[in-house]
């Protein structure tokens, strides 16, 4: 018996020290990609005409908030502040938005396609930029009329797909189908605008669809990063809850989950954040879907893990793309939507071929 | 293993006159029971007789439109779903799982009724001790979708008893089990029933698992119970005629009913529909 007794708490110490190892690699992650965050910034900061060291980038950050402590180049300040940080904050709240809504939507539909392009949100927002460009038509005019609509239409296929959930009970299968439909309707009505549009109204249409951190000002980003500070906390709070989801609607009752109220909940939310985002930013397309995936495979499904590191990853990702776009024929700008989907679609490619096991 | 001598309270849940229909078409209709603590109810029928629709609305999974089940004299639909789920624990049938999980990490989501985001060192203990109570401790890192039929039934048991409930409702606790694994898991219950003092109610196909298994057996027909009692005045050639429209030898196994199927009894024989 002694022996019997023996063995059972050499597996059981051996469990623990194994689920402890799981648990680290998972902090490691996150750990890891603040720092590549970190490390990117300041490469892209430095990058551009006016070249800067990496370490006169953190010198003259850090100048702004210890002042008289870092010798700071002349210009620089300017520079960074005022040219080049906002469009890089602008890469990280949208990459950490974009992921996180993937990651949530992917959960509470417990379906590995969910994300903001598939749900039709991209789709609403391409329409309502497609109408304030080419018809000048919108909800709100001035000058927030290609956000306002973008914004707006953004939101019409969430209020569907919540409808539906709330008022006909639809199941996740049923609210992915409806998000695709509507995808399908955008892109017509959009179609049947751009065909008779003028040539140049067409151009400014293509180029915002693809996505760009052009247009990041300051006041974008507070406003991004309020609504993050809103969502965030309560999209992580949830996370546990889409762990229990993913057992199922009946087993996630059974465990005290009100199924149908945090679907709706996290899907407004969600949608909300991401409507947000691609207002300013266009349609940076593959984050939604993809961060969540890759961070899946490194770190396990556990959604208590990796809704912030799907966050973390889409922002280092969404960084290092803009680096890539600025970079690669310089001085020209490509649109940053161009190489998430480019770098990205090769790397997911890449994962899903080697990885060892199914991860959904 | 620490596993300290929990003192519950007598514990008593009581249904009675439910019905339960998806839109016009009844499946339950009208059923009452009683259990009590440390009681292994199994539920037998045909296929379509309510059986599994009955487990959930125990669960309040689904909603009966009539009826009123009480728990401890409280009713179910009156109470918060976290604080019906620290009392009623339910496996289902088959699980599937959407996205990777490790069976530990699966069992932990068991603690859920009793915690909010964040498992203690005590959450991680006691899903340890379950584990290996179910003999599965070696499997906690492994994924879910990556081990068999068999394993993954003790998995959701796992699961379900570290929500450590009063009752446990199980849906075919054995389907796609073989006999070996039927066995085991049965087993498993039914130990875990007497030395915890708790209940279950489980929805059975086979008569005889649910013969050797069950303190008292209901058996369903189209959504009423035609009868209920000790396994051997339930079993008998002529209630198993009349629900399943089957003849059946019923012999004797250690005191238990055993039943040999012999033919199905082709219309006017009597029985179903």
């Amino acid at each position: 018996m002694a022996e019997v007794e023996g063995s059972e708490t050499v597996t059981r110490s051996k469990v623990k020290e194994e689920y402890k190892k799981f648990i680290g690699r998972k902090v490691f992650f996150i750990s890891f990609f603040i720092l590549l965050i970190v490390l990117l910034c300041g490469i892209s900061i430095s990058l551009g005409p006016l070249n800067f060291s990496v370490l006169e980038v953190y010198a003259t950050i850090l100048d702004k908030f210890f002042p008289n402590f870092f010798n700071v180049p002349e210009l620089a300040p300017r520079v960074i502040w005022y040219m080049r940080l906002p469009r890089i904050l602008m890469a990280i709240v949208a990459g950490v938005g974009l992921a996180i809504a993937g990651a949530e939507m992917q959960g509470i539909l417990r379906n590995p396609l969910a994300s903001p392009f598939t749900l039709g949100i991209s789709a609403g927002a391409g329409l309502g930029a497609a109408l304030a460009i080419i018809a000048g038509v919108g909800f709100i005019g001035g000058g927030l009329l290609l956000v306002g609509n973008a914004f707006l239409f953004a939101l019409i296929p969430a209020f569907v797909i919540v409808g539906l959930a709330r008022f006909k009970r639809a199941t996740p299968e049923t609210m992915i189908l409806a998000g695709i439909a509507m995808t399908y309707i955008f892109s017509a009505v959009s179609s049947l605008l751009y065909y008779f549009s003028e040539a140049e109204a067409l151009k400014d249409v293509v180029v915002w669809l693809m996505g760009s951190l052009g247009r990041a000002t300051w006041s974008n980003i507070s406003i991004i990063s309020l609504v993050l500070a809103v969502c965030l906390p309560m999209l992580i709070w949830k996370s546990w809850d889409l762990n229990v989801m993913s057992a199922g609607d009946e087993t996630a009752k059974s465990l005290g989950i009100n199924v149908e109220r945090t679907r709706i909940f996290v899907m407004i939310v969600a949608s909300f954040l991401t409507a947000v985002i691609i207002c300013f930013t266009g349609m940076i397309g593959f984050i939604g879907l993809v961060a969540p995936h890759i961070t899946r495979i490194c770190i396990g499904g556990d959604n208590r893990f990796v809704v912030p590191a799907s966050a973390l990853f889409g922002a280092a990702f969404l960084v290092g793309a803009d680096i890539i776009a600025r970079e690669v024929v310089a001085p020209v700008i490509i649109p940053v939507g161009i190489v998430t989907s480019c770098v990205g679609g090769p790397l997911f490619l890449y994962l899903i071929i080697k990885k060892k096991r199914e991860y959904w | 293993m620490v596993e300290k001598e929990v003192k519950r309270e007598e514990m008593k849940l009581k249904v009675s006159d439910v019905e339960f229909g998806y839109r016009s078409v009844p499946v339950l209709k009208g059923v009452c029971l009683e259990l009590v603590q440390s009681e292994m109810l199994g539920i037998i029928g045909p296929n379509g007789a309510g059986k599994s629709t009955l487990i959930r609305c125990i669960d309040r999974i689904l909603a009966p439109q009539k009826g009123s089940i009480l728990l401890d004299e409280r009713e179910i639909k009156e109470m918060r779903r976290m604080e019906l789920a620290k009392k009623l624990g339910y496996i289902p049938q088959s699980g599937h799982h959407s996205f990777p999980a490790t069976v530990f990490d699966i069992v932990l989501t068991g603690r859920r009724p009793h915690i909010g985001w964040r498992s203690s060192e005590k959450d991680e203990e006691k899903v340890l001790d379950m584990l290996q109570m179910l003999n599965i401790e070696n499997l906690a890192m492994r994924d879910i979708n990556e081990i068999s039929g068999g394993q993954q039934q003790k998995v959701f048991i796992a699961r379900a008893l570290v929500q450590e409930p009063d009752v446990l409702l199980l849906d075919e606790p054995t389907s796609n089990l073989d006999i070996r694994h039927q066995l085991d898991v049965m087993d498993a219950i039914k130990n875990l029933v007497k030395e915890k003092k708790i209940s279950a109610i489980m929805a059975i196909h086979d008569l005889n698992l649910g013969s050797r298994y069950s303190d008292r057996i209901i058996m369903l027909n189209g959504g009423t119970i035609i009868d209920a009692g000790s396994p051997s005045s339930v079993l008998t050639p002529e209630n198993i005629k009349r629900a399943y429209g089957v003849e059946a030898v019923v012999k004797d196994e250690s005191g238990r009913p055993y039943i040999v199927p012999i033919r199905p009894i082709r219309p006017n024989g009597g029985g179903v529909r």
